[in-house]
């Protein structure tokens, strides 16, 4: 079991034929993820990488049964194509680009939400199932199977935080960026919601970082639903007020979304705080051998 | 980006927020052909830096005469301004900007931010203009009302009752407050604003509302879309480090510390500096090399690290997603060949390809480069380096 998609899911690839969605399709394919066609407006009849070229996600839909699209198109069309996945149907939309317009974002998000559409980003490394299913950025290799499920804001600490959970001994059964953006698609809340209900994750690790108070609607719900043991590490405790740190979300405003107040909120609801994501793997160790 | 508050106020007029009447000057000469020209017998000479606390800090002052305006701009233009936003270096005033005196009966605040919970803009209205926004909402919260505005349906009359209400105004002045809050939606929507501030909003004997103040921030993602408002944009305002490695794809943040951070990903970064204040160091930067390090973003990763004089050693933590470790490998021996790396060069690589990127270190045997295994080591060895360990 894992959570969003597994082996069988089907995945069609908006922003196709560009350089990064051809580059990063390929990997999925290579990865074993069911990329069963893409979307590409004026190339609608081509094959690319061995699949289907659409001009419309609606006709990609029809044609292959996707249900699930990874977006790669330039920033300033992001909300016009996480749009056509929502009228289309689709029921998962995993949204990679960085720079989106936070407007546009703001549109989509809550067209998506009218529609019934996950989705996932943007800004962010994409969804994995262990062995099964890639949607996104991030090296497979790092991601080995196993019973530890994976939350995080940063690219890069998605893969530093599952390759110690798998040095360690222990392996991920999901993980998924949810990306540093104002505006995000799924967020910790529901995520946890899947994992604990997901029969084989026994873990859930959870990296958050500086600015908004997600971290912090996630510290209430876990005291109160999450039965599975959660560690957690929030980036930026060394970063100044008000600079923006990398991702446009990351800016502590006025004493709001400090990394101290978030560790102290997830600490006072159970939640194993590291003060370093290289002790994130041991951490996962300890509470997985208690 | 954020702006001028004279740009803030042209911005403002078009959208008819209505703005008093003023004009920026460049020079004294300037400033007091500006007062002549607005007329009248009031004016106020204020600083034109991208920090709020001006009043305080002695940059915006009220002149009763022409010679005034003269004296004042001739002591504001060219003054470092200090405020509890510049930090105890301050900010050298390069204009002023000169505008007519209001008739004050009270003052308000309104603003415009993104909810970032509720995923929509929130318009936040107080009585109590002319404090800290932030100090209102921690002392007495009960005087901020906040009227969050869905885009998809845009401003109704409703949200702007919500706000005029909620300030208890009296029913002479709802309609115009209305009026004013609809047009700053609009300001803030068209323009792609990520915060409109205007503190004081000022009521005045008349009964009109007015924003003395102004300040914009804008989403910089968006300035693409927004021609007009880049052009606006103020570079001796910003960090010239700052701006250097923005140029070159390349996010940076000058800290306090002595160890120089080079890193992938903007939340790994974040945690290598909190890994090195956990292992008993202080970090000198937040850098963000991006997801397509070369040699060349790599070696100007280590120019500006190292024009930090505080800089005893530096933490090369990258984990190679899409960024293969073997070309970053390469990338730090070109490195070393373009910038004179004269501190110890701590480096940890793993993910994609690391095992070959260790090997080409391994041959290059170049002095000042120290191998880690992973994030806790090298961090620790990087400490220890700039110690002289």
């Amino acid at each position: 079991m894992s959570i969003l998609v597994d082996k069988d899911t089907k995945v069609i690839v908006q922003g196709f034929t560009g350089k990064e969605g051809t580059f990063h399709a390929g990997q999925c394919i290579d990865y074993g993820t069911q990329i069963v066609g893409g979307v590409t407006p004026n190339k609608g009849g081509q094959v690319h990488l061995g699949k289907p070229v659409f001009n419309t996600v609606q006709e990609a839909v029809a044609a292959t049964g996707a249900t699930v699209s990874m977006i790669f198109v330039p920033p300033a069309f992001v909300g016009d194509a996480v749009m056509e996945a929502a009228d289309a149907g689709i029921d998962l939309a995993v949204i990679i680009t960085e720079g989106a317009p936070v407007r546009d974002m703001m549109m989509a998000k809550a067209y998506a939400v009218k529609n019934n559409m996950k989705t996932i980003g943007p800004n962010c490394p994409g969804v994995i199932t262990a062995e099964e299913c890639k949607i996104g950025i991030m090296p497979g290799m790092v991601f080995k199977k196993g019973n530890v499920g994976l939350i995080s804001k940063s690219g890069t600490l998605t893969y530093e935080g599952a390759n110690q959970v798998c040095n360690v001994g222990y392996g991920i059964t999901t993980a998924v960026g949810i990306g540093g953006d104002p505006i995000i698609g799924l967020s910790y809340i529901q995520l946890l919601t899947m994992f604990e209900a997901d029969p084989q994750t026994e873990a859930i690790v959870m990296i958050g970082e500086i600015g908004g108070d997600l971290e912090i609607q996630a510290a209430e719900f876990i005291k109160d639903n999450v039965s599975k043991p959660v560690v957690a590490f929030i980036a930026g405790q060394t970063a100044p007020k008000g600079k923006r740190m990398g991702h446009a979300g990351a800016i502590i405003s006025g004493s709001a979304g400090t990394a101290a107040e978030k560790m102290a909120a997830l600490e006072a609801a159970g939640v194993a705080v590291v003060k370093s994501p290289a002790e994130i793997g041991k951490k996962v160790k300890e509470v997985l051998s208690k | 980006m954020n702006i001028h508050e004279y740009q803030a106020k042209e911005i403002f007029a078009k959208y008819g927020v209505p703005v008093p009447k003023g004009k920026v000057a460049f020079s004294v000469e300037e400033a007091v052909e500006n007062a002549k020209e607005l007329g009248g017998k009031i004016w106020v000479v204020k600083a034109q830096i991208h920090a709020g606390g001006r009043g305080l800090g002695g940059g915006v002052k009220l002149a009763k005469s022409i010679d005034e305006v003269r004296e004042l701009a001739t002591e504001i233009l060219g003054m470092t301004l200090v405020t509890h936003q510049t930090g105890p270096e301050g900010k050298l005033v390069q204009k002023i900007y000169i505008e007519e005196g209001a008739d004050i009966a009270d003052e308000l605040y309104l603003g415009v931010v993104l909810d970032r919970a509720k995923e929509m803009p929130v318009i936040m209205a107080s009585t109590e203009g002319g404090m800290e926004i932030e100090k209102v909402a921690s002392q007495t919260p009960e005087k901020i009302v906040k009227v969050a505005v869905d885009p998809t349906i845009g401003f109704q009359g409703f949200h702007g009752r919500k706000l005029a209400f909620g300030l208890g105004l009296p029913k002479e002045q709802v309609g115009k407050f209305i009026k004013f809050a609809a047009a700053l939606y609009k300001v803030y929507m068209e323009n792609d604003a990520s915060l409109i501030e205007i503190n004081p909003l000022v009521k005045t004997g008349a009964g009109d509302f007015i924003a003395l103040d102004g300040k914009m921030g804008f989403d910089d993602s968006a300035l693409g879309r927004h021609p007009d408002i880049e052009a606006m944009r103020d570079l001796s305002e910003e960090d010239p480090a700052e701006r250097e490695a923005g140029e070159f794809g390349l996010s940076y943040v000058k800290l306090d510390g002595n160890v120089g951070c080079m890193v992938n990903g903007a939340g790994l970064a974040m945690g290598t500096m909190d890994t090195i204040n956990y292992v008993g160091g202080t970090p000198a930067n937040f850098l963000d090399v991006g997801g397509t390090a070369s040699a060349e973003t790599v070696a100007k990763g280590f120019e500006i690290i190292l024009r930090d004089p505080n800089v005893k050693s530096i933490f090369v933590n990258i984990f190679g997603g899409i960024v293969r470790c073997d070309r970053i490998a390469n990338g730090i021996l070109e490195a070393t060949k373009l910038v004179d790396v004269h501190v110890p060069v701590v480096v940890r690589l793993d993910g994609t390809n690391a095992p070959e990127a260790a090997q080409i270190l391994k041959n290059a045997n170049i002095k000042n480069v120290i191998t880690a295994t992973d994030l806790g080591d090298g961090a620790q060895k990087a400490v220890a380096a700039a110690k002289g360990e």
